[in-house]
């Protein structure tokens, strides 16, 4: 039994049954799984990555690099530390070779995040950590990885146990993680909580990481940091091994010696790679029956899943003596953790007689204090690796979690690596779960020594969070599914869902997508859909369009700068159509213009573009025109929006709206109207984003539903029927029409869409107009909007697909024509159809091109943009 | 996460914040007159020193407000913030 009844501080009142590998074992509250494996005699814990070698556990904290485990209940967690998970009743859990497995099952625990300011952060409660924090005086938070923490804490200082500092950022802002309940009821706590903490000074008291040295076959279960030996049998009340050989560079592998053997193991012999020891070490050790041998070190192990004998040897001999023994502690210095100091970007400073790096003086809001700053720590002679012969299947492991060896660090200095950061990522060392912490300054101190360069001048590599590895699921917090993103929905959303809508995402808006009837899929909804509007009549929820009120004595003046045509003559009570360009002379939007009164607009702008436009106006308003007298606010929710669409819609909404006079004469295309409509005050707008005769109608957005369901039923003996966004990209492709985002990718100007038209040439300045002229702006190659029309009418080419010359296609490099943007099936026409960006487009009409679709080349016939109603006539009805 | 003080709202969350490139490139008066280099500096050109750069920002999650920065691009501190309509403070 290698739990001692008299030393640890875990809780023996309170037994806590378990399952490692499918055996059901026991331990103590307050155990770690480490040391209750230990507890129960499990020293092999995992096998290796690579050659899947055994491996145990190395050290008792977060440097750990090998005892990875699997939790398996009660929820699954992949790639879990044992020396950092804490034991509790029913843990089940079982060893990894390095790679885990995600939960298949949704987890049920809650995981949340706390927003906390103060003035002084403590990360770190050992006595340096207290003593800080009980100086520090304004509101002081205190944190520490541990259960508990080793000592008092000061009266007035808010300590956050089980939480562990992972991250520091800019501006003293620090993240934390606290592992709340890890087995919790998680409707009662969040399983793990996440600190956002902004501090207005730093103090590190994160203490040091005991480093191994290097030797061959170093990875076998049992051969431990001493400290960590220390650690199990003094907290634990674990006896990690009856007969150990300890090896050191240190004095401090003799205290853990001697615990050792005051509670009872034999400490086979102390390997000192110093030449000398101080006589009272001497004098300890020989009181207590212990062979100190200076001058040397460990050349070799043996054993399969425990160490059974280390052999120690003078060093530079290959060749000494073999020891039995059942335990292997090594210790070849400590490591400051200044890993936190390091990402604040604290410089670090290479100490040699600590053989590691101490931040070189503290920042202005971040202090470095206890051994974090080397204080205290043992001087050391520094040794990276035994000197020793190596067989060609080389055992010296420098990361064990990596399975990473002397000789990969070698053949990456042999193959002319000299910066670490190579070395790094060459090797893979220090990569791992570990990130390091037992790995990195060996690497470091190897690579010196292969390129004969002093460690003082050699730059460590940088430190970045997490310094402990974080769960998705705890950055993720609350914003998970529903509360992800927000979900925005129009008024007329209850209604859709109602009647089955499909829902397609636009942005955050939830959109209906189509209205299927039973029986229907998408095509046959659309191609139903389509044939109403152009033959009847149709109706859709046009809401998420982009709405911004323009007001101001400058308004028009604004506008003409920019939209690429003129605003300013527009009439009140008339309708433009417009174009936004980027300085560049790139498309960047578009929408229509709605003249309210003389120092008042209405401007739409596509769903996905509403806010982009508004910060567009704003950046332009304060940074270039501050002169200008002009406010722009986004209505978009302010207002329903329902574009009533086909032959029929001006019959429907006579009936609806008895006081308008909707003929032709007296409400004309790209007008607008106030008038009651189904009761309601309304705008209606005559416009047409399906070439169809059309009216858009704008109420309160809370009136939505009475106005929908009042056009549905006056529009039920003429088979009214709702229509979704693809219908309506179907019907507006038909006419040519591009959607920006969708026809443009920022590298398209309006003339390349065939909208000369809508570029004024008489406006001394607007935003692009400069660009228009540039050499590259009117090259006759430049790609243009077309339509394409696949030569087999039956044939739908994909979105996205390329345009070549030839029938077959080349050898590469082959010179693509274009793209298709957008391609439907056309109940109007009777066939398939496509955009396209295709360079010298309009030159090509038609021409004969190709589109490579798998393992076919579909030849198509390329057509002007418009494919449906070139003359314009039905928009009048 | 860096604190970025908004001149009119105090100290807030970068994330509150959107950047808007260098500051004090003013759109031209006449932009017509330009050659087409010149232009083409204006619109593609900007400076990427190793040092203080005066930048826009603006705090879009606030008061919605443009702003100006002098922002060490080596350690992102941001040397002095001002408003559009003062000068670029003089950085020792
Ligand atoms: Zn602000």
């Amino acid at each position: 039994m290698t739990r001692l009844p008299d030393r640890g501080v875990v809780d023996r009142a309170a037994p806590l049954k378990f399952t490692f590998d499918g055996r059901e074992l026991t331990g103590f509250r307050g155990d770690t799984l480490a040391s209750a494996l230990l507890a129960n005699g499990v020293h092999q814990v995992a096998t290796s990555i690579k050659y899947a070698r055994p491996r145990g556990i190395v050290a008792a904290g977060v440097e750990d690099p090998t005892a990875l485990v699997q939790i398996e209940a009660p929820f699954p967690e992949p790639m879990l530390s044992a020396t950092t998970v804490e034991l509790y009743d029913g843990l089940v859990a079982r060893g990894l070779s390095g790679q885990g497995r995600l939960a298949t099952e949704p987890d049920p625990a809650r995981y949340d995040a706390e927003h906390i300011h103060c003035d002084v952060l403590v990360v770190g409660a050992g006595p340096a950590g207290r003593a800080a924090a009980a100086e520090a005086s304004g509101r002081v938070l205190l944190v520490d990885d541990q259960p508990e923490p080793s000592g008092e804490i000061p009266g007035g200082v808010r300590f956050l146990s089980r939480t562990t500092a992972f991250g520091v950022y800019d501006d003293g802002f620090v993240l934390a993680l606290e592992r709340r309940g890890e087995n919790a009821a998680p409707e009662r706590i969040s399983r793990r909580r996440v600190w956002r903490i902004r501090a207005k000074r730093i103090v590190l008291a994160t203490g040091a990481h005991e480093r191994p040295v290097v030797f061959p076959d170093n990875d076998r279960p049992g051969i431990m940091l001493a400290g960590a030996a220390r650690t199990y049998l003094n907290r634990y009340g674990v006896l990690a091994g009856q007969r150990a050989v300890v090896f050191t560079t240190n004095d401090s592998a003799y205290a853990v010696a001697f615990d050792l053997a005051d509670a009872g193991a034999r400490i086979a012999v102390i390997a000192d790679a110093r030449d000398t020891v101080s006589a009272r070490l001497r004098e300890d050790a020989a009181a207590r029956g212990i062979e100190i041998r200076t001058g040397h070190g460990i050349v070799g192990t043996a054993g399969g899943d425990r160490v059974t004998s280390a052999v120690v040897a003078e060093l530079g001999a290959t060749q000494g003596d073999r020891f039995a023994c059942d335990l292997l502690l090594v210790s070849g210095g400590w490591n400051p953790a200044v890993h936190l100091f390091s990402q604040a970007r604290g410089t670090l400073r290479y100490a040699p007689e600590l053989g590691a790096y101490v931040p070189d003086g503290d920042l202005p809001t971040v202090r470095v204090v206890g051994s974090a700053a080397g204080e205290g720590l043992p001087e050391v002679k520094v040794l990276w690796q035994v000197p020793a012969a190596e067989s060609e299947v080389d055992t010296r492991f420098v990361d064990l979690q990596r399975d990473a060896t002397v000789s990969d660090v070698l053949r990456a200095t042999g193959a002319g690596l000299r910066s670490l950061e190579h070395v790094k990522r060459y090797t893979t060392i220090g990569t791992a779960h570990d990130q390091g912490k037992t790995s990195g300054l060996l690497a470091a101190g190897i690579t010196a020594e292969a390129l004969g360069r002093d460690l003082a001048e050699q730059r460590p590599t940088t430190f970045r969070p997490p310094y402990t590895s974080v769960p998705f699921a705890a950055l993720a917090g609350r914003n998970r599914g529903d509360l992800h993103d927000p979900v925005r929905v129009t008024a007329l959303h209850p209604w859709h869902v109602a009647h089955g809508a499909e829902f397609e995402n636009v942005g955050q808006w939830k959109r209906p997508w189509y209205y299927p009837r039973p029986g229907e899929d998408l095509e046959t909804a659309v191609l139903r859909e389509c044939r109403a509007a152009r033959t009847g009549v149709a109706l859709m929820d046009g809401s998420t369009l982009g709405k911004i009120d323009v007001q101001g004595p400058d308004a028009a003046a604004f506008l003409d700068l920019l939209y690429t045509n003129l605003m300013s003559s527009l009439k009140v009570g008339r309708i433009r159509y417009g174009v936004m360009c980027g300085v560049d002379g790139m498309v960047i939007d578009d929408g229509t213009v709605i003249r309210v009164a003389e120092d008042r607009f209405l401007v739409t702008t596509t769903t996905g573009n509403a806010a982009m436009v508004l910060e567009w106006m704003e950046e332009w308003l304060q940074t270039e025109w501050p002169h200008l007298r002009v406010f722009a606010t986004s209505v978009t929710e302010h207002w329903a929006t329902i574009p009533l669409v086909g032959p029929r819609s001006r019959a429907v909404l006579a009936k609806v709206a008895p006081g308008l006079d909707v003929s032709n004469d007296a409400f004309g295309f790209m007008t607008w109207q106030d008038a009651e409509v189904a009761g309601i005050d309304a705008r209606v707008c005559r416009i047409s984003f399906s070439g169809e005769l059309a009216y858009e109608i704008n109420v309160p957005s809370w009136h939505g539903i009475t106005l929908w369901e009042a056009l549905l039923a006056a529009g039920a003996e003429d088979g009214i029927t709702p229509y979704g966004t693809e219908t309506m990209h179907v019907l507006r492709a038909e006419k040519g029409y591009p959607i920006i985002g969708q026809e443009t990718d920022a590298t398209v100007t309006p003339q390349d869409l065939g909208m000369s038209w809508a570029v004024s040439k008489k406006k001394p300045d607007f935003l692009g107009k400069r660009s228009f002229t540039r050499a590259e702006n009117l090259r006759p190659d430049r790609k243009q909007l077309v339509g394409l029309l696949p030569q087999d009418p039956a044939v739908l080419l994909p979105e996205g697909s390329q345009l070549i010359e030839t029938d077959h296609v080349p050898e590469p490099p082959v010179r693509m024509l274009g793209h298709v943007t957008s391609s439907y099936r056309s109940a109007a026409l009777g066939r398939t159809f496509a955009l396209a960006l295709v360079r010298s487009g309009r030159e090509r009409v038609g021409q004969t091109l190709y589109v490579p679709v798998g393992a076919a080349v579909v030849p198509v016939t390329v057509t002007e943009s418009v494919l449906f109603d070139k003359e314009g006539t039905r928009r009048d009805g | 996460m860096q604190l970025i003080p908004c001149p009119w709202c105090g100290p807030r969350e970068e994330t509150e914040f959107h950047y808007g490139g260098q500051a004090h490139v003013a759109y031209p008066q006449d932009p017509a007159a330009l050659s087409d280099e010149d232009w083409a500096k204006f619109v593609f050109f900007r400076a990427n020193p190793s040092g203080p750069l005066p930048e826009r920002w603006t705090h879009s999650a606030g008061c919605r407000r443009w702003f100006n920065a002098v922002r060490d691009t080596r350690t992102h501190d941001l040397l002095a913030v001002y408003r559009l309509d003062e000068p670029r403070p003089v950085i020792p």
